[in-house]
């Protein structure tokens, strides 16, 4: 223990998390001018922003006056293939995604398992949707079966790691107090891990249905499908009007899951 | 009853928490494990069920050797070994009901138990000795609803449930209030007496261990250094257990605290 009539009456401050004052400076010099340099190199045409402008007025101005009826019957069947394509692949998704979590739990899988699993969602992750829905597209053809087959694989990698990461961070006392009365591994799953992590399990199935339907109105711009499909054609034939129509529509569908989610996350808790 | 013959642990990190320790405990008898933190109470009672598998050194359980059995003899074997923890460890998401019959998971199937369609006798016997804890009108609350000492009351019919030959007690009174403590242990001790259980309770409340039980073990740095009946323990005999540093290093830190005080005015 140090003299402590040396520390009183003298200002305290915490330390640094860089202790070498010229280190700390250049560190936070350099990256201000990296910064600096690095906007400067995005080019900007200004003439051609000033000719966009015009057609970004009119984008914005068709919210005020959308189109719902003349493309009605496009609308309706590119929304309907949507949201089929969004809850087939969310349930499809999530059923899969579970053992996988489970594998990919280094507390609960053996070390092969888990290898195994943890492979299977860094593909799954490292791969972005648009890039498989083209894959899947240039395989099954146009349609909503490779936005499905994109959306559920997408699904898995998401769900897997996050649901993965939850099963890890369980408490152990609960599950051995479980495993100390005899069960056998799926009992001890089934009582002592499932519990803790099935809140979370709920609330990321919700996200994940969100986020399914909002990439499916992407993915019709590459052909696998949905309400995209029907938005990219409206786009290219500048009726930006049924267009904002479709993007109103896909505001409050989005809203409602939102709010939908957040109702039944508050009941599971 | 119990017996542990040279039963070794040495965790990977080289720390030997369990040095050939050699006990015996017959059927019925409660059995007091004292000791400072860190001497190897809750490694030692572990190594018997095998939540922690122990290095070397045997364990019988009746005529059953422990250690060297599968997975599957040894899920047999820990339904006879009740275990009531520190913190409870009760499923806080599962209903009260639904932790007293986990207890039976070892005695059901899979679907059994998956469909919470256990048989009529295992409800019944949930019933009564839920009803034995004073806590039958709790049946169908969540775990987590509960407060400390009705937590752990639901813990001990968990244990009971399984119809145990042996009781594996882990600072059951770690973390509740003087009261709800001796009430506690006292209902531990009883049940253990109506059932002609054995017992193993590790405690660190030397006074609470006195008060209920025939036999105490003291524990330092995972050797045994005291056996028999608790108005043994001399003061002496406290120190040996609990270690010379120790009481040191307490007074210590009161001196510190004097000196701050002294400084700040």
């Amino acid at each position: 223990m140090s003299d402590v009539s040396e520390l009183i009456g003298k200002p305290w401050r915490k330390p640094p998390f860089i202790q070498r004052r010229w280190l700390r400076w250049l560190l936070l010099a350099g990256f201000i001018a990296y910064l600096i340099a690095a906007f400067m190199t995005i080019e900007v045409n200004w003439s051609r922003v000033y000719e966009g402008l015009e057609r970004g007025k009119k984008f914005v101005l068709a919210f005020t006056s959308p189109d719902f009826t003349s493309r009605s019957s496009d609308i309706y069947e590119g929304m309907m293939e949507s949201i089929i394509m969004t809850v087939a692949s969310s349930v499809v998704g999530i059923a899969i995604s579970i053992p996988i979590a489970l594998g990919a739990a280094r507390n609960v899988a053996p070390l092969p398992v888990y290898l195994i699993c943890r492979g299977i969602i860094a593909i799954s992750r490292a791969l972005q949707e648009i890039i498989v829905a083209i894959l899947l597209v240039a395989i099954f053809g146009f349609g909503p079966l490779a936005g499905f087959l994109t959306l559920s694989f997408a699904t898995i990698g998401f769900l897997s790691k996050l649901l993965a990461e939850d099963i890890e961070s369980m408490d152990k006392v609960q599950a051995e107090a479980i495993k100390a009365s005899g069960a056998r591994w799926s009992q001890w799953i089934n009582y002592g891990v499932q519990p803790q992590f099935m809140p979370r399990l709920i609330g990321l199935s919700m996200y994940r249905l969100d986020i399914n339907f909002r990439e499916s109105a992407i993915l019709g711009l590459v052909g696998a499908g949905g309400i995209g499909a029907t938005l990219n054609t409206a786009f290219d034939r500048y009726e930006y009007d049924t267009a904002a129509a479709i993007l109103l529509i896909i505001i409050v569908i989005v809203m409602a899951l939102e709010y939908l989610s957040s109702v039944i996350r508050a009941r599971v808790q | 009853m119990l017996r542990l013959d040279r039963l070794v642990k040495t965790y990977k990190t080289g720390d030997q928490a369990l040095k050939a320790v050699e006990l015996e405990v017959p059927e019925g008898q409660v059995l007091a494990l004292i000791g400072p933190s860190g001497a190897g109470k809750s490694t030692l009672i572990r190594c018997i069920n095998r939540l922690v598998e122990p290095t070397s050194g045997k364990v019988y359980l009746g005529d059953t050797e422990l250690t060297g059995l599968s997975s599957g003899s040894l899920r047999k074997e820990r339904r006879r070994m009740g275990m009531i923890f520190q913190e409870y460890a009760l499923v806080e998401r599962l209903s009260v009901m639904e932790n007293v019959l986990s207890g039976r998971l070892g005695y059901v199937g899979f679907w059994r138990s998956f469909l919470r369609r256990y048989p009529q006798s295992d409800v019944d016997e949930a019933f009564r000795l839920l009803d034995r804890v004073g806590l039958a009108h709790m049946a169908d609350k969540r775990a987590d609803e509960l407060s400390g000492g009705q937590r752990q009351r639901v813990g001990i019919c968990r244990a009971l449930i399984q119809d145990p030959a042996l009781l594996l007690v882990d600072e059951p009174t770690a973390s509740l209030d003087p009261k709800t403590s001796r009430q506690i242990m006292r209902l531990i001790c009883e049940l253990c007496k109506e059932r002609e259980l054995a017992a193993i309770i590790n405690i660190h409340d030397v006074a609470l261990a006195q008060m209920f039980v025939q036999r105490v073990v003291g524990l330092r740095l995972g050797a045994m250094v005291y056996d028999g009946p608790p108005d043994g323990l001399s003061p002496d005999k406290l120190t040996e257990i609990y270690g010379e540093e120790d009481w040191e290093a307490t007074i210590e830190k009161v001196d510190d605290e004097e000196l701050e005080t002294e400084a700040a005015e």
